[in-house]
Parts: structure tokens; C-alpha cells; sequence
């Protein structure tokens, strides 16, 4: 395709849809569980099955899915989740309602001696909850999901969660208990909070989401004035699910702006980050950005251009402070549409135009850097794909191109019951 | 019998013989006490000799006893070893990333750790002499050598001699904290106070630590040639720290070449001929290390003990050292407490500050409050980490509103030119006005940068203010006059006058 050509609209749709094939590529349809990434022997994880079950209703809406094989679908992951072992067991699925991070794709077991994540477990809840409110019909399979997604929900123990302490904790493992750090600073943890408030069983303290925020830092960068996250997926993972545009929390009412509106600045500084290109790295500038938690070349040190580069592999890349390597994250700057079209768009266009050895198949990969020679402009790419990649770039395409999951979300009781407990209230929150 | 310090050395005699002579010279006869002090003070480090030439300069008859050697731990143990050693590390690492600013690096570099030691141990006599034993005499000083202990609420002895005193001050400092880990003594393990006395570097080092002591070290003896392993139990490095100024520095330490190990507790340590096997457990994952040496750096315990504070009815325990209130009054009255014995943050600065309040307080009247301080810190990695007034969690916590004006190094001239771009500067400031809340400063040269920004808080001058403040260009504390330039173009973007 020639993206030089082709509608927004179209690049959009080849773009999404090459995304969501993901999820039907590496799928285990007796479970439901989905594949953390495309490598060979990759376990499943917990966060790729939630993004997957709020894929499928954007699948049905957009004509890639009949409704009737999404609902089997969810209702086939749904149940596995139900059915499988929560215990204290350390190859259980889950405990307390939370669930490891990586299971089996089989056995749908635990495995990596992986930690119960309660991020990921969130994200998790999140497309059970999708699900819940799109499967809105009086069929058996329909009603069942939104049985089990209930239930699902509520036995949740976010209590437990907090370990005693004022905020949540990042994870749990059975040979070594809770983690002994919990969240600081703004992160991707905001949904963590606000379903965990909601919840009518085991609910977090009402002072918890208030001891998180408490962590934050609103700070003037590069002129630009945000609540600062270094890597960009932190701006988006949270919103592809919640509509914060005109919704605003103690704190943003403080500073007289919204998480959306945030995001948009924090997507615009990204730019400016790679304008700016501190360290000199290849490909960078006005439409070649974004640095998020990604792969990466892996750790080792590079003299390029007699230059002395340092690489890593798997880490959360952030501006400004870094860490940054000279790697980038296309899936990130994509996810960032809703929120810059302005921007995001034209990289899009400019990433087919000068890597089309990347977007030829209309997936992006996990990362790439052109700055480590590699086949091609595009210097070193990723390996295969990763779940978390493709599903936050069908959710926000799809929130830019209809809304769909935002307005679903805004149909979720306990989405809008944890945002008022949160203290968030004004725009579509005072209209319901 | 002669100290410690003394005994384990290969240096130059001279220096040796100058350090001696300054700190406690061997023919030293302590004085015989003549009726009742003003004031005893207990402990000749940084706290105790400010003290002591203060009280002698306002004409009052004054005491100053020590147990070991004058200049306490900064001098002998601390600030000035392991800075003259940071100077000379700092050196060798410049030397081989020389390339960033263009020129070649040398083909060959010769470390000599030997030659280092004994610049310290120059350095040492050479800054000891403004506080020598004599030059303390002189100065109108009784100094006394010897374990002092109270005998009642107004007396000490000394040496066989009773001391009489209507005030005093207990200024004994810290000593390193032993950690808890079974098989670390009977292994041996370095402290502070006695990692200056090396000659050799151990080609495998184990820091047990990563607060400013441990991480400073390990950089060090990293850029000395020491395979460096660095194991802290907090998940990040400086705990309490800016969460992204513990990032760069496990950057920065990374790419030295240290081997990292944070959320890690030490577990066991034997003995396995001439190396050492360390259990390391990091959440459910157990690793062993083998290394020559372990340093230990987790931390400093008060001087607490022997000295029979129970007899001057002075409270005290093993953590938080000697209590005292806001005017750094012990439980006696008559008796204070200042610098690492009865502090939390255990500064030679900040027991030169507490010092002085006791000075005032004691025995000018005065009503000096410690909560008044303005305190700044730094860390001496490379780069280094300074701070000074609240961070944004604390005034959050205190329901002040934030903002907070960064600018990056990497946008500083002076810091490009000369290619010390890793950092930051963050300046707090309370929403909605130019007071500053407080600062924290990643740069090389962190240290002589937050000094500006101490004296602002101290003198309640807004960040506004400093923005008219004319800074010489190019330096790297220019960071300063940007962020201020940035507070002006938000507050006329907010007044809607500049887009």
C-alpha cells in the first residue's frame, strides 16, 4: 500500500485491523489466552487476554469478527478464568482474585515464577468489563459473560492489595510475599485505582488513591507544563479505556486541566524530546518520536560514528530523563492519536514513507533503532511483535475513529462509580 | 596506645608524623583542670571543635576532650578522604571517556592506588593543622585526650581527671552500623574507617549499601579497576531521593561498569580460602557472589555508649542517639547535643550548623531553633545528587500546592561544552507563587550549585528574584537563572500575554 496516497481513514483501518489479527494469530481459542508476544514459546499474559476482550467488540463493530465468535470467544476466556486455580499454590493461575503476570498457554498455569501482577491483573479486569457491557443481549452466551465478568470482578480482593500499607502494591509472589514497593509517582495505575475504589466486595481505602497522588509531580519542562511520566504507554494504557477529557480529580483541578489533556501535552513534549535529540540519535526529530517500554537491543556498548553507544533490552525509555538508547516505540507514538491527531498522523505517514521495510505488513513492530546498523534504514528491529503493542493500537485508533470503548466505559458502573470515589466529577461524570 | 589509624599505613612517615602530631600528638599531657568549666565539650570532630574555638573566642573556659583523634570523622574517616579519593577517580574515568570532548584517550592509564592513599593521607595533615592540639591550646583550649564519662549532671572525667562544667556538649558523633548478616564479621568486611588505609584495590569488591556512603565508594573503587557489585535492599539508590535522580545515577553507575543489584538483601557471607561467598536474595531469587572484599556502607549508628550518660541524667538510645528538643537541649539542661550524635542527617555541615545554634544557645542565651534550618545535601557520585527544602511528596503531604520548574543539562551551554550533560535541575516552588519549596540538582557539580539555592530558601528570596539575579555565562549554574526564565514565560502565559 502507499500510504502517501491512502486516506486517513484507510491508513487507520490497515493499520488497526493488521493490529488486531494478533489477537486471532496467537490465541489459544479453548482458552481464550493470548500470547505476550509472537516469539516462539512465548507464555501468555494476563494484560495482552484484557486488551484481546476489549478488542473484540471493535472487531464486530469494524465487520473483522461476527459477534457471535467474539462472544464465544470471551466467554471461552471468561470461564477459563473462573474455573482456573486461584490459590496460594505457586503454579496456581491466580490468588485473592489478582492473577500472574504470564501463564501458560496450555495449562494457563503460572510460569517464569512471574509475579501476581496487580497492574496487569487491572488491565485484565478492564476487558473483562469491556466485554460485560458490550455483550448486552438476552442470549445465553451474552448473559453468561456478563455473569462471569461480574463475578470475576467482584471477588477481586483489592484490599488485600494494599498489604497493609496506604497505597497498593506493584505485585505478590508466593515464595516471597508482597513486593516491598508500591506505586510512585503518575503511572499507568490510575484504572488499578479507580476499579479497585468501585468494588462493592473488597474495595480499596478511600484515602488510598489520594496517598498515590500525593507522589506526583507537576513540573514545567521544555515550557510546557504537565504531570510528568517519562514513557509514553504510562499517558495512554489507563485511557484507552476511560474518557478523562473533561473529568477532573482534586488534583487536576488543582492545576486547572484533565488526564486527557495531559496526555496531549505529554504526547506533545515526546516530539519535542526528539526535536531537541539530546544524544544525537539517528532518525529522530519532528515526525520520528515516542519512548515507552519496549524491547530493546539488549544490553551491550556500541562504538558508532566513533561514538561510545550504549543499549538495553526490555525497559521503560522515558523523556527526558531517559534511560534513551536511540530506540523508539512506532506502537506507542500510534497509540497516541486520540489524543494529537495533528502530530501523530503525519508520523505515521512519515514512518511508512522512510521504514517501509517495518509497515509494509501494516504491523508494527515492538521497536526499532536506526541509530545500531541493522538491514536497512530502519537499523535494529524488534523481533516479532508483542501483544500490549497491537492491543493498545486497536483501542486507540478505535476511541479516535468512534469512541466505541470510551463509550462503553462510560456505560460501566463500576468504571463511573470508582472515578467519583477517586474524586473525580465535572463533564460527562455530572451528566449521567 | 596508638590509634587504629595510625597502625595500618605504608605512606610517606612525614604525613604520617604531621597527621599524628595535629590529631594527638604522643607527647601530649592533658592539662590539670582548674576550678569549673563554662562549658566541657565531648567530642573534637567538626561539632566539637566549632564549639570549642567559639566559646574560647567569647572569652569562656572551655574543654574540649577526645577520645581518639582531633577532627573526628570527617577529617580522618569521611568527607576528606573519600573526597580527595572521588577527585582522583573522577580523573582516571575522565581520562577514558576522554573522546567526548575530543580528545584522544591516553593509550595506556596507569592507576596508582598507592599514589592516590597518600595524597589523602597529605591532604589529611595538611588540613588538620588548623585544628591542631596546639594550635587549639593557643587558641585558649584545654584539650583533653581520653574516654570522657559523666560522673554526675555537671562533671566528667577524663583521664583520671574530674571536670567540672557549668554547660557542655556532647558532640561524639557515629560510627559505622555493622550489619546484621550472618557470617560478615567472622569473614571481615571493610567500613569507612579503614577502606582509606588501602595500597591496593581488590580486583573484586562487594558493596553492601546504596545510600550516598555505598554508592559513592563503589563508583569509586569501580573507576580504581575494582570489580564492583553493588547490592541494595530499597528498589532504587538513595532511598528518600527524587525517584529520577536515583534513575540516572543507576545509569550513571551502570555504565561505569558496576554490577547491580537493587531490591537485594544480603544474606550470608563466608569465607572460602582467600574469597568470599555472598548470598544475595532479591524476592523469591537467590544469587551468590565471590568477591575479595566487602565494604559495608548501609549507614551510621551515634555515639552513644560508654560515656555513662544515664549518670547526667541525659536520655538517649541506640538509633536516634541522644534526644534533644528544638534548641538542641538534652533532657539535662544544662547539657547539648549537636552533629551526628543527636542528628538524623549526620553532615559535617550539620554539625557545624547545630554547633553554633548550641553556641548561641548555651552560652549567649540565645533561643535558636534546629527546625529552622535550612539544610542542604549532596552526594558525591559522578554525577552528582544535591538537594535542599522539600520534596514534592513532603509539601503535597503538607497540602502545598506544587510546581515544579526543570531544566534539563543537556540544555545548558556550559554542561554541553564541557560534556556533562546527564542531569537535571529541579527548583519547587509553591503553585501560583515564586516561593521556592526546595531544589534538587543532578549535575557534575551538584554540590557548589544548590548552594544558591540554600541561601534563596534561607533568605526567602522567590525564584522570580533570582531570575534578576545576573549569572556569569557560561557556567553550569546558569541552570538556575533558566529555570527562573521559564517560571517568567509561564507566568505571562498564564496572564495570557505571551502564547
Amino acid at each position: 500500500m502507499n500510504a502517501a496516497i491512502e486516506s486517513d481513514e484507510a491508513l487507520l483501518e490497515r493499520f488497526q485491523c493488521a493490529a488486531f489479527n494478533y489477537f486471532l494469530e496467537h490465541c489459544n481459542a479453548a482458552n481464550g489466552l493470548i500470547a505476550d508476544t509472537s516469539r516462539a514459546g512465548a507464555p501468555a499474559s494476563i494484560a495482552v487476554v484484557g486488551f484481546a476482550l476489549a478488542c473484540y467488540p471493535v472487531a464486530v463493530e469494524r465487520g473483522w469478527m461476527a459477534r457471535a465468535q467474539a462472544a464465544a470467544r470471551t466467554l471461552a476466556t471468561l470461564r477459563f478464568f473462573w474455573r482456573s486455580e486461584q490459590s496460594e499454590e505457586s503454579t496456581a493461575t491466580g490468588y485473592q482474585g489478582f492473577y500472574y503476570h504470564f501463564l501458560d498457554m496450555q495449562s494457563g498455569r503460572r510460569v517464569w515464577q512471574s509475579e501476581l501482577s496487580l497492574i496487569d491483573s487491572t488491565l485484565l479486569l478492564a476487558g473483562m468489563l469491556t466485554a460485560s457491557v458490550y455483550f448486552n443481549a438476552a442470549t445465553a452466551v451474552e448473559e453468561e459473560v456478563r455473569e462471569l465478568a461480574a463475578a470475576l470482578y467482584t471477588r477481586v480482593h483489592w484490599q488485600w492489595a494494599q498489604g497493609g500499607g496506604a497505597t497498593v502494591r506493584q505485585g505478590w509472589k508466593p515464595e516471597s510475599g508482597f513486593f516491598h514497593y508500591g506505586w510512585e509517582g503518575y503511572s499507568e495505575a490510575t484504572m488499578l485505582y479507580v476499579l479497585g475504589l468501585a468494588s462493592p466486595t473488597y474495595p480499596l481505602s478511600p484515602a488510598s488513591y489520594g496517598a498515590w497522588t500525593a507522589t506526583y509531580q507537576w513540573e514545567n519542562i521544555y515550557d510546557c507544563e504537565y504531570l510528568y511520566a517519562g514513557p509514553l504507554f504510562i499517558h495512554q494504557f489507563s485511557h484507552a479505556w476511560i474518557d478523562f477529557a473533561g473529568i477532573r480529580d482534586e488534583f487536576m483541578r488543582e492545576k486547572d486541566s484533565d488526564y486527557f489533556q495531559n496526555s496531549c501535552r505529554a504526547t506533545y513534549m515526546q516530539r519535542e524530546f526528539a526535536q531537541r535529540n539530546p544524544h544525537d540519535f539517528k532518525g529522530y526529530g519532528a515526525q520520528c518520536w515516542g519512548l515507552s517500554a519496549n524491547d530493546g537491543p539488549g544490553v551491550r556498548t556500541v562504538i558508532i560514528d566513533k561514538t561510545e553507544r550504549r543499549f538495553f533490552g526490555y525497559a521503560a525509555r522515558g523523556i527526558p530523563y531517559g534511560p534513551d538508547d536511540g530506540t523508539l516505540a512506532p506502537c506507542a507514538a500510534l497509540a497516541s492519536l486520540p489524543f494529537a491527531p495533528q502530530i501523530v498522523l503525519p508520523a505515521l505517514r512519515a514512518l511508512c514513507e522512510r521504514y517501509p521495510d517495518i509497515t509494509q505488513s501494516s504491523r508494527l513492530p515492538g521497536a526499532f533503532n536506526p541509530t545500531l546498523p541493522g538491514d536497512g534504514p530502519q537499523g535494529w528491529v524488534s523481533d516479532g511483535y508483542f501483544g500490549l503493542d497491537q492491543g493498545i493500537i486497536v483501542l486507540m485508533i478505535e476511541n479516535h475513529r468512534s469512541r466505541l470503548i470510551w463509550n462503553l466505559m462510560r456505560r460501566c458502573p463500576h468504571m463511573v462509580t470508582g472515578l467519583r470515589r477517586a474524586g473525580f466529577s465535572g463533564g460527562w461524570l455530572d451528566l449521567r | 596506645m596508638a590509634p587504629d589509624r595510625f597502625r595500618v599505613h605504608a605512606g610517606q612517615p612525614a604525613d604520617e608524623a604531621a597527621l599524628r602530631d595535629s590529631a594527638r600528638p604522643p607527647a601530649w599531657r592533658n592539662p590539670e583542670p582548674a576550678g569549673t568549666y563554662d562549658f566541657v565539650i565531648l567530642g573534637a570532630g567538626p561539632a566539637g571543635l566549632l564549639a570549642a574555638r567559639g566559646a574560647a573566642t567569647l572569652g569562656r573556659k572551655v574543654a574540649l576532650i577526645e577520645r581518639n583523634l582531633l577532627g573526628g570523622n570527617c577529617l580522618n574517616v569521611g568527607c576528606v578522604p573519600s573526597k580527595a579519593l572521588i577527585s582522583s577517580t573522577r580523573l582516571y574515568a575522565r581520562m577514558r571517556e576522554a573522546q567526548v570532548l575530543g580528545v584522544p584517550r591516553p593509550e595506556h592509564i596507569r592507576i596508582d592506588v598507592a599514589d592516590g592513599m597518600q595524597r589523602i593521607r597529605h591532604l589529611q595533615a595538611r588540613l588538620g593543622r588548623a585544628d591542631s592540639a596546639l594550635r587549639l591550646r593557643e587558641h585558649g583550649v584545654d584539650v583533653y585526650f581520653g574516654a570522657a564519662r559523666f560522673a554526675g549532671p555537671t562533671q566528667v572525667t577524663v583521664a583520671g581527671a574530674v571536670l567540672r562544667f557549668k554547660k557542655a556538649l556532647i558532640a561524639t558523633g557515629s560510627r559505622p552500623m555493622t550489619p546484621e548478616i550472618p557470617g560478615l564479621i567472622e569473614a571481615g568486611y571493610w567500613t569507612n574507617e579503614n577502606v582509606f588505609d588501602l595500597n591496593a584495590v581488590p580486583p573484586r569488591l562487594l558493596v553492601i549499601g546504596g545510600g550516598p556512603l555505598g554508592c559513592e565508594l563503589a563508583q569509586a573503587f569501580c573507576r580504581l579497576g575494582s570489580q564492583v557489585i553493588i547490592a541494595q535492599d530499597d528498589p532504587m539508590f538513595l532511598a528518600g531521593e527524587e525517584r529520577d535522580a536515583a534513575q540516572i545515577l543507576s545509569d550513571a553507575l551502570a555504565r561505569d561498569g558496576l554490577e547491580i543489584h537493587l531490591n537485594t538483601q544480603v544474606v550470608a557471607v563466608r569465607r572460602q580460602g582467600e574469597q568470599k561467598v555472598v548470598d544475595l536474595v532479591s524476592d523469591d531469587s537467590k544469587t551468590q557472589v565471590v568477591v575479595d572484599e566487602i565494604l559495608a556502607g548501609i549507614g551510621r549508628a551515634p555515639n552513644v555508649a560508654d560515656m555513662d550518660l544515664e549518670a547526667a541524667r541525659v536520655e538517649y538510645d541506640a538509633t536516634a542517639g541522644v534526644h534533644v528538643n528544638d534548641f538542641l537541649q538534652t533532657t539535662n539542661p544544662r547539657i547539648y547535643a549537636a552533629g551526628d550524635v543527636c542528628l538524623e542527617r549526620k553532615f559535617t555541615h550539620m554539625a557545624d550548623a547545630t554547633a553554633r545554634i548550641v553556641l548561641r544557645n548555651a552560652l549567649l542565651r540565645g533561643r535558636r531553633r534546629l527546625s529552622a534550618l535550612t539544610v542542604p545535601w549532596c552526594t558525591y557520585t559522578d554525577p552528582e545528587i544535591a538537594h535542599v527544602g522539600l520534596y514534592v511528596r513532603e509539601a503535597r503531604e503538607q497540602a502545598i500546592p506544587v510546581k515544579t520548574f526543570t531544566v534539563l543539562m543537556h540544555d545548558v551551554d556550559r554542561a554541553v561544552t564541557d560534556g556533562d550533560e546527564d542531569g537535571f535541575l529541579k527548583i519547587h516552588v509553591k503553585d501560583g507563587s515564586d516561593e521556592i519549596l526546595g531544589a534538587t540538582i543532578v549535575a557534575r557539580h551538584a554540590g557548589e550549585m544548590i548552594n544558591e539555592l540554600s541561601l534563596a530558601i534561607t533568605e526567602g528570596i522567590g525564584l522570580g528574584q533570582l531570575g534578576r539575579v545576573i549569572h556569569a555565562y557560561p557556567t553550569q549554574a546558569d541552570a538556575i537563572k533558566m529555570a527562573a526564565d521559564a517560571y517568567y514565560r509561564a507566568r505571562l502565559k498564564d496572564a495570557g500575554g505571551y502564547k
